[in-house]
Formats: structure tokens, sequence, C-alpha cells
């Protein structure tokens, strides 16, 4: 079991924990995840690592209500338990030789593309950081990138708080006016990053994507977080949880990745309105 | 007396009625069943079907005392050489093992050894409720790497040597692929949560959660003091066929299917892990799995379950009577197809229906037998023009898997072969000093009991070498 030191909501559906987990804690690199189940006979769901504390043993997660399992996670509390913490799982985030990077991050992507950013801030490295939003209430994070990045952007996408307009507003705007970047990484919403690959295509800068498909094991036995890459006019098949979660954004395939994760959207939506008290009280 | 030339079959659940639950299929021997199959054993003297078990049970001496109708002694003389007796008893291929070397099969059936087997294990399980002794402890401490069928063998016989074992298991639950890939209704979970709470009472510990190569290293457990290392972490990525097509919604690799299913109870009425339930079904493959797959679709409620296979049943690889019973319960074989495409939903109107994406059937080709290829098995060869559509809504791949390299890629100095399959001499000792491997780590993917045979020699080999340490 391992028990959660503390839990602090960042915005309406937005939670982030500090899980006792001695072993992942000292391990844990930026770009790594976790998978857990909340309870006996629960759903095994990966979250990345928001952070590490190897001395305390404690492993920070940030995640969004999405489904069933995430609602459950939500309601529980200071001092209790989760059933089952793994990892750390995947590969890290490659950051040698990287001096001048540009890190984007999407919603609650941003929590993954936060220790990233501290990692590249830590090296050295020249960091900008943008981050987007759809409107003011679910801003997070911003004063932990302030502290990292030499640069921020807050995009809000109603304009609410901000900048007004997506994350690709002032990325294109940068590379237009000859800024350049070693390279681009970008963690959010599978649309947004596949429209940052886009945007920094013509100027032909790196772009490393961070993938969140569906999984199970997470260890490379079940085959179900595999994707698509287009390598040199072949397809290629990878599985997230070994071999990534971070890949080539120009290799990947991102239209089958939105329909493989919109697998069990009716599922999980079921999954949700049974776990969250609203529903049942609307019942 | 005359001897009985047939094995007393073994009670089943009827075919209509088992096709739609997960309750184990076959019932086990009653005791009165048990002592009259025992009675046709002849007691040889060379004792031939002991050396066609893997593990070297002491068949004809255990045969005899469920003759006399002392079943407990009986398990104590297969206690000796075998950890998992409930598990072997179910899912070992006897018939290719101990039975086929049954003098008695020579001109008659052989003696029933794994029903037997079974149903000595289970009166056990039922009926015993004395502590095992614990052995004297002998100071070494030893690690294992993953809890299935060669981790748990490796751990018991080395806690019955007085060692101080701790097992590390990746996922939530001990088990390996006894939980996460044989299904309910072949291997109960509750017989492996048995065996595994009988090596708890051993004195092994169990530490779920811990990925080797990841978690932690082989290196790093040496530096937490163990002297010697089994890895067991059996097979790893599954095999795609590379077609086009295989990315639509509703294809599936067996672990994956088989892992909703049985590792995370999709099975249930209202599961928390989602699987597709229903429609029609085509499974890739004629091995075990392929089996347990489709049977398992049928159980999830399929009105039709194929199984594709691109040679003929005489090359089938899955065991006789797996095939049998997916017959029995309507499975349907489509022998001698190849697939070539898999087919998907996609409207070109809407690129929001929610259909798209959804797979809705497999495109195959008709095969035929020509030469026999490497592996002795005559070669199947596409019949030109004859390609062919199979309406399904979900596909299921069970082509088999290649090595998991979490740990070849952490350790230093630890050979592996061209197929990604970890190197071992004949005592099951790798290239590096005090790491031992076996089962499908080694082999890729084969049998519970030839893993449970590597677990065995593993532990006599640790065993050799940390006494003369």
């Amino acid at each position: 079991m391992y028990k959660i030191i503390s839990r602090k909501p960042l915005n309406a559906t937005v939670t982030q924990m500090e899980i006792e987990a001695p072993l992942v804690a000292r391990k844990a690199k930026p770009g790594q995840f976790i998978i857990l189940r909340v309870d006996e006979d629960g759903e095994r769901i990966p979250l990345t690592v928001a952070g590490t504390d190897p001395e305390k043993g404690t492993v920070k997660i940030i995640f969004q209500i999405v489904g069933g399992t995430t609602e459950k996670l939500n309601h529980k509390t200071e001092g209790e338990y989760l059933q089952d913490f793994v990892g750390p799982l995947g590969v890290a985030t490659h950051t040698e030789g990287v001096k001048k990077v540009c890190i984007v991050g999407g919603g609650v992507g941003c929590a993954i593309a936060m220790p990233v950013a501290q990692e590249f801030h830590r090296l050295g490295a020249e960091v900008t950081s943008i981050i987007g939003f759809r409107n003011k209430d679910i801003v997070i994070l911003e004063d932990e990138f302030k502290a990292c990045s030499d640069k921020l952007f807050v995009m809000t996408d109603d304009g609410s708080y901000g900048r007004h307009g997506n994350v690709t507003v002032p990325l294109k705007e940068m590379l237009e006016n000859g800024e350049t970047f070693d390279e681009i990484i970008t963690i959010g919403p599978l649309i947004m990053m596949k429209f940052v690959v886009a945007a920094a295509k013509p100027f032909n800068i790196p772009v490393t994507v961070s993938m969140n498909p569906i999984m199970i094991d997470g260890t490379g036995m079940c085959g179900g977080c595999r994707l698509t890459l287009n390598q040199d006019g072949k397809r290629v098949t990878k599985f997230a949880c070994v071999d990534g979660p971070d890949f080539n954004g120009y290799e990947v395939d991102f239209d089958e990745a939105m329909s493989r994760n919109r697998m069990y959207m009716d599922f999980e939506r079921h999954a949700y309105e049974e776990a969250c008290n609203l529903f049942k009280e609307v019942k | 007396m005359a001897i009985i030339p047939n094995k007393n079959p073994m009670p089943t659940q009827a075919p209509e009625v088992r096709a739609h639950n997960f309750d184990e299929v076959a019932l086990g021997y009653t005791a009165e069943i048990a002592m009259n199959e025992a009675s046709r054993c002849l007691n040889c003297k060379n004792q031939p079907c002991v050396k066609g078990c893997p593990v070297n049970i002491h068949i004809p001496e255990f045969i005899a005392k469920v003759k006399e109708g002392q079943f407990e002694e009986a398990y104590q003389i297969i206690n000796m050489t075998s950890s998992l007796p409930a598990v072997c008893g179910r899912v070992c291929p006897q018939e290719s093992q101990c039975e086929s070397k049954c003098t008695l099969g020579i001109k008659f059936e052989p003696v029933g050894i794994g029903r037997l087997e079974r149903f000595v294990a289970d009166y056990h399980n039922e009926n015993n409720t004395a502590k095992p002794q614990l052995p004297t402890p002998n100071g070494h401490k030893v690690a294992i790497v993953g809890s299935g069928p060669s981790g748990l063998t490796c751990a018991g016989d080395l806690a019955k040597k007085g060692y101080k074992v701790a097992v590390y298991e990746a996922l939530h639950t001990a088990g390996g692929v006894l939980v996460y890939g044989i299904p309910e209704f072949r291997l109960p979970k509750r017989i492996v949560a048995k065996e595994v709470e009988t090596l708890k009472a051993l004195g092994v510990d169990i530490d779920t959660n811990v990925v080797i190569g990841k978690t932690l290293t082989i290196d790093e457990l040496f530096e937490m003091g163990y002297e010697a290392v089994f890895v067991g972490s059996g097979a790893g990525l599954p095999r795609f066929m590379n077609i086009p097509g295989e990315a639509y919604k509703g294809v599936y690799s067996a672990n994956e299917f088989l892992t909703r299913s049985n590792l995370m109870k999709a099975y249930r009425e209202d599961p928390v892990t989602p699987i597709m339930k229903g429609g029609k079904v085509a499974v890739v493959g004629g091995g075990n799995v392929a089996m347990d797959a489709a049977r398992t679709a049928l159980r999830l409620g399929a009105e039709k379950v194929y199984i594709v296979y691109r040679r003929s049943m005489e090359e089938l690889p899955a065991r006789k009577e797996e095939v049998e019973h997916a017959q029995e319960e309507g499975i349907d074989f489509r022998l001698l197809n190849n697939p070539v495409e898999i087919l998907g939903y996609n409207n070109p109107d809407d690129p929001r229906d929610p259909k798209n994406g959804f797979v809705t059937g497999i495109k195959c080709i008709r095969m035929e037998l020509g030469e026999p290829d490497a592996s002795g098995r005559r070669r199947p060869v596409e019949v030109p023009g004859s390609e062919f559509v199979l309406d399904v809504d979900t596909v299921i791949l069970s082509i088999g898997t290649s090595p998991n390299p979490l740990i070849k890629n952490t350790t230093k100095g630890l050979e592996v072969n061209s197929h990604g399959g970890i190197i071992v001499n004949e005592d099951g000792l790798t290239s590096r000093e005090a790491v031992y491997a076996g089962g499908d780590a080694v082999t890729g993917a084969a049998t519970v009991i030839s893993a449970m045979g590597a677990g065995k020699l593993a532990a006599k080999s640790i065993d050799e070498f940390l006494s003369n340490k």
C-alpha cells in the first residue's frame, strides 16, 4: 500500500498528490510515468511523474478527472492509501546536448511538461515555455513554470487570461521572427501536439511529443499502447510503454492515435457517471 | 485382475452450459474415480513415466498411495519434487510428457496421471490444515525476478532448502502467466492464489509492483545482499503481423485481450477495465493461447468465434484436449487461411461518426500445404486469387511474443541470442556470475511445465553454487 502524503487541488478538475513510494522516488526521471490502482480490483491507469523527492521518498502526480478511476482517486484524502503504485516506467526524456529548448504544454499536459522544463533549467539550458489552457479558471503551475523558464507565454483559448489564442500562436511568431531551438518538446492533447508539429515543420526544428495511449501493464506485455511511426516510408509499430512515451513528432501517426484513444469512450463516460456522486444524486 | 483399457473420463461441464460461464470446465475426479484410475497403474520397475516429467515427480509411488486411498500421503510424494501440483495437474500437456511414456499406453490408453495429480492436489488444498514445517534458515539470500511458473518453482525449491527468498513481480498480483494469461475456466485463480500462499507460508517474500530493470536493477539486487538471482521474467512483447489495419479499434494482441479478461476481471458484469464483448470475433493463430482467447471471447458473449490458422489441423500446435473443448463449444475453425488485411469502418461524409476506426472484417487468403519447411511442417503457400472476407467486430492476434528487453538493456554482460532470449548453460547459468535464468525469458513462448523444469534446475544449480561458496 502507498500512502498519500499530501493532496492539493490545482483547479476544479485537476489535483496534485504526493505519494509515498521510495523505490520509485529514487529512480524516476522527467518524462517517465507510473501506473497505479486506487483500490483492490481497481483499473490500472498510467500517470506521468510530476516530480520526486528522493529523500522524503515521495512521488508527485497530477491528474485530471476524466473517468471512473480518476474520479475515485480524487476522493482519496491525505493519509489514505493507494492499492498499487509501480514505476518508473518508460524512457526518460532525452536532455543531452540540448542547449536551447522550447517546452509547449497544453492543459493537464503542463503537469508533465513542468518537470521536463525544470530538468532543462537545472542542466543550464535556455528554456522557453508556452503553456495553454481553455480559460482562466483552469490555469495551473504558472509560478512553477515562471521559476524555470527564461521566457514564458501563458495562453488561453478565450483570452480570459494571459494572451488570447492557442499555443501555436507564439511558437509561430517566434519561429517566423528567426528564433530557433535545438528542440521543441510538446506535451498535451494529441490534436495540440499535431498542430505544434505542423507549426515547427517549415523550420526544420526537431519536435519530441509525449504520447499518452491506453495502457494496461506498462511493461511491454500487452501491446495495447501501440502506435504507428512513419519511418523512411515504412510504417513501424512501437509500444509507448517501453519505446516511449517520447517520440519524434514528425513520425507519429496522430490521426490513428486519436482514433485509438477513443476506443472505450462510451465505457469511460458510463464509469465516470457511476463514480461521481453528482450523477448519483441526479439519478 | 483384467486391465481396464480406457482412462476414466474427466467429468466436465456440458459444452452448451460452460460456453456461457467462466467456471472451470473440468470438474475433477471423485475419490472413487481416482482410486479406480490409480488401480490401472502397472507400477513398472523402470518407471518410464518419471522420465517423461520435466520435474521428475515420483509418479508410480504417488499413484500407489491414491490406490490405497491415502491421498495426503500421495500429496507429500508429489510435493517432494513439484511446487505447483494443482496447477500442473490442470495445464501440463501430459499427453506428450509422462502419459506418452506410460507402458499401458502401448496397447491401451495410458493412466490419467495428470488427472490423478490434480485430484491429489485439490484434495490436499481442501483438507489439509497442517502448517508446513519451516526449514532451518541457511543464511543465504536469493532474489527471483518474476512470479510465474519458473519463478515460483525456483522460489519453492530454494525455500524448502532454507534459503531466504524474495520474489519480485512487476504486476499487482503474483502468478505471472497463470493469472494474466490462462483463463479462469481452465485454471481458477483461487488455485494459483493458494499455491502462492503455500510459498509464503514457507517464508518466501513476494514483492509486487517492482519492475526489475526499472524500479531496481539486477546489480542493485546484489548490492542489497542477494547472493544469486534467478530471472524468470517470461515472454515479452506481443508480435503483430504487420498487415494493414492492425491499428483499428477492436484489434487486440492475445496478451492484451486475456490480461483484460483474466487479470483485470473484465469478464465481470460491471467491470472497471473495459473489453470488447459480443459480436463476431476472429482469433488468428493455433496455439494454446489462441484457444484460450477464442473460448474467452465466446464466454464474453460473442455470437460467433473463428480460429483463423494458416496451416491444417495436423500442424495446429495447441493441446488436443483444448482443441476438442473449443470445437465442442462451437468455435469455428477456419484452417488453411491466412489474414492479409484487417478492414475498418470509415465514414467519408462524417469524420466524427463514432463508428469510424472500428473493425468490420478480416480479409484472408486460402492456403495449401507445400513442401516441408525447416520446422519439418509442410509450408503453407497462398492460393492466388482466393481472398475472401470474414465479417467480424474483433480481431485477436495470437501469433507469439518476442522477449522483453527491459532486463537485457539494464544488465551489463547479460548475453542474449538473436531472438533476444537470455543465453544459459546446462545449469541454467547466464553469462553473468550468480545470475540464472529460465522459462520463456530464455526459450521464447513455451509451456508452464517446461518453465517449472527450468526453475527447478536453476534452484539446484543455485544451491550447489552457494553451498560451495
